[in-house]
């Protein structure tokens, strides 16, 4: 007897007394990280991840996922055990001593942002 | 131009967009994986809105709001295919008819981008890039699940040979189906037909799944005289259930 008033339940006949198993933890497809770029020539901006079985539903999955909305001309699908990841724990070699601040790329920040004012985004 | 024709085909587009895009959007909330139930169900909103797009062609033909159209009918009153009405059962048999449809559904739309009839022709241009991206969707899935193991491969052929007859029947050729043809309005059931198989066959093969042989091949007509299954009636109901409460909200 379906008591619930949500149409997914009713529909699915989803019996509430005795319910399904979930899934097992990671019996699951695996994780695609997702590039998405918003016109051309613009960088490729990472937006998130989708779970897929090869890198073509990656692709038809992160299309909808995060290219529905606004503008989009391209995205890019990578497996995330492709991404090669620095550990934490290393986040000391970033560090570096104060007289060398004339190697900090400060400027490339402030022409960005020049060059996003000229082309009015 | 002769309107009759026109709306004619216009009524069993806009209807069959609008039954699938229902039928498909049942999905919502269901579907296999989440990122397959967002793609599904945009895909689903996507179809409901090329589906107003030509209720408003009808309604600029004398024909009355894209609402009334869409949700005061009853279901003898409807001209889509029966096979969009046919409930989703599992998701194989409603990959497997959006593989079918949408196909069908993208040939049409090229066609009448060159249509005479020129409000269509600019529906058709305006909904190319959805329509791409649906047909990517579909033949993706069909290629994968046919190929994947042996299991998805017999579901998905069994959801094909039950598909079958049923999708033979969207080309089910109209009264008008001449005057449709000389004046440069669509180019005829028939032709999309041939284009359809063309189109599919290859990539049913890909997918290692066979094409039940043409010796029993026996369309399901009927859906565009409005004679349908007993399914068309209960979808109609609940699809427009919350419209009936009140016809003249303001949404």
């Amino acid at each position: 007897m379906i008591k619930s008033l949500d149409p997914r339940i009713t529909r699915a006949e989803i019996d509430l007394e005795n319910p399904i198993d979930p899934l097992k933890e990671l019996d699951q497809w695996e994780t695609y990280e997702v590039f998405h770029q918003k016109r051309r020539g613009d960088q490729h901006m990472h937006v998130g991840i989708v779970h897929a079985p090869n890198a073509e539903m990656a692709f038809i999955f992160a299309k909808e996922q995060y290219g529905r909305r606004g503008l989009s001309v391209n995205i890019w699908v990578v497996k995330t055990r492709d991404v090669y990841s620095s550990e934490y724990d290393d986040s000391d070699i970033f560090e570096t001593v104060p007289e060398k601040q004339y190697r900090e790329a400060g400027g490339y920040k402030v022409m960005e942002k020049i060059n996003k004012y000229k082309k009015g985004v | 131009m002769n309107t009759q024709a026109i709306k004619e085909l216009l009524y069993k587009m806009a209807d069959d967009l609008l039954i699938i895009g229902h039928r498909n959007s049942e999905w919502t909330g269901l579907g296999p994986i989440l990122e397959e139930d967002i793609s599904f169900s945009s895909m689903a909103q996507d179809k409901i809105g090329q589906s107003q797009a030509i209720f408003q062609l009808l309604n600029d033909l004398g024909e009355q709001e894209p609402d009334t159209v869409a949700f005061m009918r009853g279901a003898a009153q409807f001209h889509n295919a029966r096979f969009l009405e046919l409930p989703n059962g599992e998701y194989d048999f409603s990959l497997v008819r959006h593989f079918l449809f949408d196909h069908a559904d993208q040939l049409r739309f090229e066609a009448l981008a060159n249509s005479s009839y020129e409000p269509l022709a600019k529906v058709a241009k305006k909904v190319k890039g959805e329509l791409k991206y649906h047909v990517f969707h579909a033949n993706t899935w069909l290629v994968k699940l046919g190929q994947a193991n042996e299991n998805s491969h017999n579901r998905m052929q069994a959801a094909l040979n039950q598909a079958w007859n049923y999708a033979l029947g969207m080309f089910e050729e109209s009264a008008h189906e001449d005057a449709l043809i000389t004046e440069g309005i669509f180019e005829g059931e028939l032709a999309l037909r041939d284009k359809w198989l063309a189109t599919i066959t290859p990539i049913i093969l890909k997918a290692g799944l066979q094409i039940p042989a043409s010796n029993e091949w026996q369309p399901i007509y009927g859906g565009r005289i409005c004679q349908h299954t007993e399914h068309l009636s209960p979808l109609v109901e609940e699809m427009s259930e919350v419209f009936r409460y009140d016809p003249t909200a303001e949404w």
